[in-house]
């Protein structure tokens, strides 16, 4: 994902000459191509957040598009202020591209475990929130955000993830995609949650228990229609994220819905992670797999009963 | 003494209208950045006189000059300056930081005409003026990108990540200008978080440096007239003031950084001592 999100900036900067790419000290050969081909729109700055999220917020302010890529615990933690202010009160286009968002980074421990990045963006005024579930996915929303007003934070997962989104959905910022009709069970995912959602329905299919889910790839603004509408047809709704439960996808599906049926959020627990391992080792022993997900359902229809 | 020392000769009649119309600012709500504003007055005064280009009745002029000021806290100096050129009414500063008004106690870009970026928070004004000055190169474009910050904004570590992408980069179309007038908050400069040698850091860092008096007004035009001090690097102009000048019991006096509720004594002196009534 990562991959096809930095060469759709490439892409994008052929096509539009106010595209410019900013990294922070990324790896030894990241946009080669591009940098070969245009290095006066291609800049890659030291260790400094503060400095990196500043200067693309001056850029953006005399009309270029800035695509700034580091690790999303230093983009989101790290300049926070630059964010909020350079970026967010001047409701600049900035595009802050997050690697590794939630527990991709398990085995480095909690510095690099982005657990809470989707609330610390979501809390900014101005800022919208993207978190695809897959390259493709991500490949189509990525033409979006060169004209989107006002600055983004995309999250993007691990790599290699599985490919489930369809290609025939429009893609757009803010708009959620349905996979399956209403069922017993509403699954609201955001990011790779999706394709665990996915294989939860199957297994609980299985047990004779309907489940939709409603992919949320933009976090913020939350399309609450098609929440509301996936809402009134089912008896329970399940967040799935891979986040804190405080203030991410949960927590604004809570905001937004009242008085529909009862809600569950699944996510991870709010403290800094404690293991290391692997993202799937550690999302296992939280539950956030697809048995994970389909039992933690089947319980609380038994006790809803 | 050495010729960049802060004069203390008597203030110009300029000099003294210009206090007088930050004051409406200040004496108005009955609060402000009282030495701030004095002590960067004659910058903003030679800046908008004699160097940048701008258009009061365009402010977006895509060729203009942007000026940051990065240290916010000193606006009423840089409003006292648009409001006499026009590019809002002088009666506005008597309404500033007013529930209604659009001058707020820290300049907003979008609600103030000619200002460039919102600050307030201290050490965000250089990397987003480096990041202008780096949209002027990427264009070819012959604006050029001013800021101005405070020495206790100095202390900030995105002003110094910002400085050193500056010297890699040679952005000779960026000038800061650091408004040296030795006390912070707390108190003095030298005793809460010293600087020294200030020039020196910055050289390092890749920028050509002059240091001068802050309120010598020739000497400051002579000074800003000259940038790029140096072809192919960024410029910093160390300018020496004194905190609070132009009224004597706010000179060099912490307690006067921010001031609110002033007495009528307070306000009578204050008004006799930049000539007014």
């Amino acid at each position: 994902m990562r991959r096809t999100c930095l060469d759709a900036i490439h892409r994008l900067a052929r096509a539009d000459e106010r595209v410019v790419f900013i990294g922070s000290d990324l790896g030894p050969g990241t946009l080669d191509a591009m940098r070969e081909e245009m290095p006066e729109r291609f800049f890659m700055e030291g260790v400094a957040e503060q400095n990196v999220v500043g200067t693309a917020a001056g850029m953006a302010l005399e009309g270029f598009v800035p695509y700034v890529n580091t690790i999303a615990t230093f983009l989101t933690r790290r300049c926070l202020e630059q964010t909020a202010l350079d970026a967010c009160l001047h409701d600049a286009p900035v595009r802050l591209v997050a690697n590794g968002g939630g527990l991709v980074y398990a085995p480095l421990g909690p510095t690099h475990c982005a657990i809470e990045d989707l609330a610390l963006m979501r809390a900014l005024p101005n800022m919208t929130v993207l978190a695809p579930a897959d390259a493709n996915e991500m490949a189509r929303l990525m033409p979006a955000t060169v004209d989107h007003p006002g600055p983004l934070y995309i999250r993007l997962a691990k790599g290699g993830d599985r490919l489930v989104t369809r290609d025939e959905v429009p893609a757009a910022i803010g708009p959620a995609v349905p996979y399956g009709d209403p069922g017993d069970v509403c699954l609201v995912t955001t990011g790779v949650m999706l394709q665990r959602a996915l294989e939860a329905a199957e297994i609980l299919e299985a047990d004779g228990i309907t489940a939709g889910i409603v992919h949320c790839p933009t976090v913020k603004p939350l399309d609450t229609a098609t929440l509301a509408d996936h809402a009134r047809h089912t008896r329970l709704l399940v967040t799935v994220e891979e986040h804190v439960v405080n203030g991410g996808l949960g927590t604004a599906v809570l905001e937004t819905l009242t008085g529909g049926p009862p809600l569950k959020r699944l996510g991870l627990p709010h403290r800094f992670v404690e293991n290391y391992g692997n993202q799937e080792g550690l999302l296992e022993r939280l539950g956030l797999t697809a048995e994970g997900i389909a039992g933690a359902v089947r319980r609380e229809l038994a006790e809803r009963a | 003494m050495p010729s960049d020392s802060p004069s203390t000769a008597a203030l110009d009649e300029r000099s003294l209208y210009l206090r007088r119309l930050a004051m409406r600012g200040i004496l108005g709500p009955n609060r402000g950045h009282v030495g701030a504003t004095l002590s960067l007055m004659e910058m903003v005064r030679v800046l908008y006189d004699s160097i940048l280009r701008y258009r009061p009745d365009d402010p977006a002029w895509p060729e203009r000059d942007r000026f940051i000021l990065s240290k916010g806290h000193g606006c009423l100096a840089q409003y006292a300056l648009l409001a006499e050129k026009g590019f809002f009414s002088v009666e506005a500063l008597d309404d500033a930081f007013g529930l209604d008004s659009f001058l707020g106690g820290h300049p907003e870009r979008g609600p103030i005409p000619g200002v460039e970026a919102s600050t307030g928070a201290l050490g965000h004004g250089l990397p987003i003026g480096l990041g202008m000055a780096r949209a002027a190169r990427l264009r070819g474009a012959a604006w050029r990108v001013f800021v101005m910050a405070g020495d206790g904004e100095m202390d900030e570590g995105s002003m110094w990540e910002a400085a050193m992408a500056a010297g890699r980069d040679g952005l000779e179309n960026l000038t800061l200008l650091i408004d040296y007038n030795h006390i912070q908050s707390y108190g003095p400069v030298d005793a809460v978080q010293p600087l020294e040698p200030l020039a020196a850091k910055l050289e390092s860092f890749g920028f050509a440096v002059a240091e001068v008096d802050g309120h010598d007004v020739a000497a400051l035009e002579s000074a800003l007239g000259g940038v790029p001090f140096t072809a192919g690097r960024p410029s910093a102009l160390v300018a020496h003031t004194i905190k609070g000048r132009g009224l004597p019991d706010a000179e060099n006096d912490p307690t006067w950084h921010h001031k609110a509720r002033f007495s009528d004594e307070q306000r009578a002196a204050m008004l006799a001592a930049l000539g007014g009534t």
